[in-house]
């Protein structure tokens, strides 16, 4: 060892381009949207941005755990939706007792706590027939304790899971298949009525922050994209940092050959449980900065089937380079925002009018086998090769 | 008086094919009595008309009491009538023959209350025993719908001529369900009573409820009659205290929003009772206001909640029986209870079949996942496609033959023949690419997955399709009101049975088996044995896909075929075969079996909620992989592999 380490910008190159990259896109955004007056970007299409930054944050996540560990996680999408559900509790709450604080102070009589809380029972929970408070709303009207549930929930139902399942070996497809029951099984909870989050209805109303409620949308979509932006570029450094350390090395070993590093002394599946315990927690994080900008989070959001998506991105993108995941999301989301929302032009074949928004999904599907076939490394890959041939 | 005429209506039974009279006849000697009928003179019209046995006195009795007899007051005769308008629509009473007449000169007979009660018990003696089966039968349905003590006598008389087995066996049913219900002597109604203790219908459980009907009450002490139970009121002591207040024992509670309007109307300078409106914002801020107006006699007292707990204990809430004799709700309320613990073994062997039937289902799901997944080891996610696939074949066949049962014959060869190649082009383009990476086939198969489904979805549009089952399928298999399962869940577990044993003697008893089993075991060996890898995993895929299609074809029966419905089961079938233990088609059959019954019984421990029962038996399969990594019938040895 007379060869002395480098430093962690020269051994990772693509952090310094990403965060290069990412400052000036957001810079480049942040100066056309509405909110500085030049009106280049639409404000929804700032939120469409924003979203995608979140959806390319827990895309790393996602990188991170299957791509380096080699555990497919059909669950992380679940995460994130949890995330989303728990800042979702405190903004619906925060915004209903504004208004119902508002409405009530007309009355001749000032208003009790108790009518208080009655009255945004009533309003939250009237979809569902009820106007009682459940338990898990205890704490929704501190936005500090709901902050501390999207790092906390997300991060130890990870624990929990991750424990019992490593523990007993869970390995390979039937891991991924214990994930998906997972997601499923908390789909299906969320999806009752009296699961005290409203049932199908979701939490809704989200974009409206409370507090500032002045602020027009354009203003607090920027916020939150600038948040997003932040939020990516953190996480990247930080799963960067993660598996450029001895223990990012340990990690993908395990993803190669598991029973080597095991048979090497090292506990593996403690290092698993760490890999699948903090992208599950940046998972919650970027979910929570997500819905607000989606305005609404509903249980057919944790469906098993937009996990699977997450894995398609990833795969997509380009699986163990967290770029490739960056990519990957981005430009599937992009791209199926556009084909969906009717932005691609239809084919005329004459006989038939291939419209996009009925058939973008079997394209998408036989592209990703396409991809699975003939480049398991994905963009990413492709993007590897042409580095390293010039 | 009703006795003695019961009695002549059944001899005019015997009489009747001797000696039928003119109606209109007879009519006319009572024509006063007919005209204006009054309890006491009703007797003799009625008595005549029994004996006269015209088969049209029934319907005579059934129209007068009705009010639909009309008198003609120029000639006296009598005619059935409707009125539309200024004209009469007349039918006579005798021939049937119809006509019209304008409705002046023609006068309406309205017998009154007592006079019809009297007709319709002696109609239902009619009825009883009308020579015409059908129409006793629906007399005895009239009466086990709408019982009354009446009917008792009629239908204990009735009872002698009657020669139906069947309408005799239902006759002497409902008089022991009126005697239980309406009987004179209380010996007789208990030994009745004790008497439907074997019988777990419906309708003796609504007879004995009948006779336990109570009403609830509230007084100061503990009232006489026969008590069925008294009610602790401390559970819910809002409607308790209402009660209280509606029985006038106790004044009524000022709500939190009588309060605040009261304390709103008596606002005087900024303040209430003494209190600065803005200090108004807690309960006992507002009290004390209220207190305050109450002491001045402005509005009625606050009742507090130690006053409404005061009232609550200091009454006696009750439960008081309709009927008077503790020895007949004693005997109903055994009884019932013997009734209910047979109910609930009945229950538990419905719980039992219905288990079997969602088992069968989720056994047919995923009985060519564990070919597939199973024996290969490959993820394949488009399975619930494969099945939807099945279930559009079934379909479209349905569309061009319309013939129901020809149709589903047709439809299963060409669903396995359609999925057996979809299958095979899979795994010739896309699997066997990828046996190395076996996760890599779960995201490629979710690709084909999607796009088949979306395929599906523009081909068919979003709404269910119907697969309409044969009318030979259709109905259920009663067995008693309680156990009952419909033939189309029945074809389901035969299905599955045939499939199972299809699949074992494939497996165990065949050339393809058995290259199909030395494939998994060891490939390399297997090819240099002459076994060719390459078209026993085809086959083998082809196989698997196939099963799911037919598979689709029975769930598409029961279900309605949607292009998602693949999606609904792929996850309980990944979990039907990795809790059995893969590799294995008994585990398979283990697993759906497991899976089946726990959903059942968890729904049964929680009836309102399908989703809760689902997320439960997920939630109980992921702890159970804990502890029995390799599913119930685990593979032993060498095979277990890893």
């Amino acid at each position: 060892m007379t060869q002395t380490r480098r430093s962690f910008v020269q051994r990772n190159p693509s952090v310094l381009w990403f965060m290069a990259a990412i400052g000036l896109f957001t810079a480049l955004v942040a100066v056309m949207s509405e909110a500085t007056g030049a009106g280049l970007i639409s404000t929804s299409f700032v939120k469409t941005l924003g979203k995608t930054l979140c959806l390319c944050l827990v895309a790393i996540a996602m990188d991170v755990v299957w791509g380096y560990c080699g555990i497919l996680s059909l669950g992380h999408f679940a995460f994130f939706g949890i995330g989303g559900y728990a800042i979702g509790m405190w903004l619906m709450y925060a915004r209903t007792e504004m208004i119902v604080t508002e409405s009530l102070a007309n009355q001749t009589i000032p208003a009790t706590p108790q009518e208080i809380s009655d009255a945004i029972g009533n309003q939250i929970f009237g979809v569902v027939g009820s106007s009682e408070f459940p338990a898990i709303w205890t704490f929704a009207d501190s936005l500090a304790m709901q902050l501390a549930f999207v790092v906390l929930v997300p991060g130890l139902l990870a624990l929990v899971f991750g424990w019992l399942a490593f523990r007993s070996r869970v390995t390979g497809v039937y891991l991924s298949i214990l994930t998906q029951a997972m997601t499923l099984a908390l789909s299906l909870y969320l999806f009752q009525n009296d699961s005290g989050l409203r049932g199908n209805n979701g939490l809704s109303g989200l974009q409206n922050i409370p507090g500032f409620q002045d602020s027009g949308q354009d203003i607090i979509s920027l916020v939150f994209f600038l948040a997003s932006s932040a939020a990516l570029g953190l996480g990247y450094l930080l799963f960067a940092w993660i598996t450029d350390s001895k223990m990012g090395n340990i990690i993908r070993a395990i993803r190669d050959d598991e029973a080597r590093v095991r048979f090497l002394g090292y506990h593996v599946e403690s290092y698993k449980l760490f890999v699948f315990t903090i992208t599950a927690v940046i998972a919650g994080l970027a979910g929570a900065l997500y819905y607000p900008q989606a305005g609404i989070i509903n249980p057919a959001e944790i469906a098993p089937i937009a996990s699977i998506y997450l894995a398609v991105w990833v795969a997509i993108g380009g699986r163990g380079r967290l770029y490739g995941a960056v990519i990957g999301a981005a430009l599937v989301s992009l791209l199926s925002s556009w084909f969906t929302g009717g932005g691609a032009p239809n084919i005329n074949l004459g006989f038939y009018t291939i419209q996009w928004v009925d058939w973008w999904l079997v394209l998408l599907g036989f592209t990703f086998v396409l991809v699975t076939l003939f480049a398991p490394q994905g963009i990413g890959g492709l993007f590897d090769k042409l580095v390293r041939k010039s | 008086m009703i006795r003695a005429l019961l009695c002549l209506v059944w001899l005019s039974v015997f009489v009747s094919a001797a000696a039928a009279q003119d109606l209109q006849h007879i009519l006319q000697t009572h024509a006063d009595e007919v005209a204006k009928p009054s309890r006491g003179s009703v007797g003799d019209v009625v008595e005549d008309l029994a004996t006269s046995g015209s088969p049209r006195a029934a319907l005579f009795l059934e129209q007068w009491a009705e009010k639909n007899v009309w008198r003609d007051d120029a000639s006296g005769r009598f005619f059935f009538a409707s009125e539309d308008g200024e004209t009469l629509a007349l039918t006579d009473i005798d021939s049937g023959a119809e006509t019209t007449a304008p409705a002046d000169g023609f006068t309406q007979i309205k017998p009154n209350g007592g006079v019809r009660r009297v007709i319709s018990t002696v109609l239902v003696q009619f009825q009883l025993s009308d020579p015409d089966a059908e129409r006793r039968k629906a007399a005895l349905e009239s009466i086990a719908r709408r019982g009354n003590a009446t009917q008792l006598e009629p239908l204990i008389a009735s009872l002698d001529t009657e020669t139906d087995p069947d309408i005799r066996a239902r006759k002497e049913q409902l008089i022991t369900f009126l005697t239980a219900r309406f009987g004179d002597d209380p010996e007789k109604r208990v030994a009745a009573i004790k008497s439907l203790s074997s019988d777990t219908s419906v309708e003796v459980r609504a007879a004995l409820s009948q006779i336990l009907a109570s009403s609830t009450g509230v007084a100061p002490t503990r009232p006489e009659g026969n008590i069925a139970r008294i009610i602790d009121p401390t559970n819910t002591p809002d409607a308790a205290y209402a009660e209280l207040v509606e029985a006038g024992l106790a004044p009524p509670a000022v709500t939190a929003s009588e309060l605040r309007a009261e304390l709103e109307a008596n606002i005087v300078e900024g303040r209430v009772g003494g209190v600065p409106v803005a200090q108004l914002d807690t309960k006992a801020a507002r009290q004390k206001a209220y207190s305050a107006l109450a002491e001045a006699g402005i509005v009625p007292p606050l009742v507090t909640e130690d006053d409404k707990l005061e009232a609550l204990s200091s009454h006696v809430f009750y439960e008081v029986y309709d009927e008077g004799n503790p020895a007949i709700t004693d005997a109903a309320r055994e009884t019932l209870d013997a009734v209910e613990t047979r109910v609930g073994w009945a229950q538990s062997v419905d719980l039992t079949l219905d288990g079997l039937s969602l088992a069968s289902i989720y056994f047919l799901a995923a009985i060519g996942l564990a070919i597939t997944f199973g024996q290969m080891g490959v993820i394949n996610m488009a399975h619930g496609e494969f099945i939807m696939m099945g279930a559009y074949t079934g379909y479209v066949v349905q569309l061009i033959v319309p013939d129901y049962t020809l149709s589903l014959v047709m439809a299963l060869p060409l669903a396995f023949a359609i999925t057996f190649g979809a299958g095979v082009a899979m795994e010739r383009l896309v699997i066997r690419h990828l046996y190395h990476r076996p996760l890599e086939t779960l995201l490629a198969t979710f690709g084909i997955s999607i796009a088949l489904q979306q395929i599906a979805k523009n081909i068919f549009g979003t709404q269910a399709r119907p697969l309409t089952s044969p009318d030979w399928l259709g109905g259920a298999l009663v067995i008693s009101d309680v156990i009952q399962i419909s033939y189309i869940r029945i074809a389901i577990f035969v299905l599955a049975m045939i499939f199972l044993c299809l699949l074992l003697y494939i497996l165990k008893r065949t050339r393809l088996g058995l290259e199909v089993r030395a494939v998994t075991q060891n490939p390399g060996m297997a090819a240099s044995m002459g076994i060719n890898p390459d078209r026993i995993n085809m086959m083998t895929f082809g196989l698997g896909s196939g099963i799911a299609g037919v598979a689709g074809v029975g769930i598409g029966l029961y279900a309605q075929v949607t292009s998602e419905m693949g999606a609904n089961y792929i996850v309980q079938s990944f979990m039907t075969v990795v809790v059995g233990g893969v590799g294995s088609v008994f585990g398979t059959l283990a697993g759906a079996g497991l899976i089946g019954f726990l959903q059942k019984g968890i729904e049964w421990l929680n009836p309102s909620n399908t989703l809760a029962a689902q997320t439960y038996m997920i939630l109980f399969i992921i702890l159970f992989i804990q502890f029995r990594p390799k599913g119930i019938v685990a593979p032993k040895g060498r095979a277990a592999g890893d």
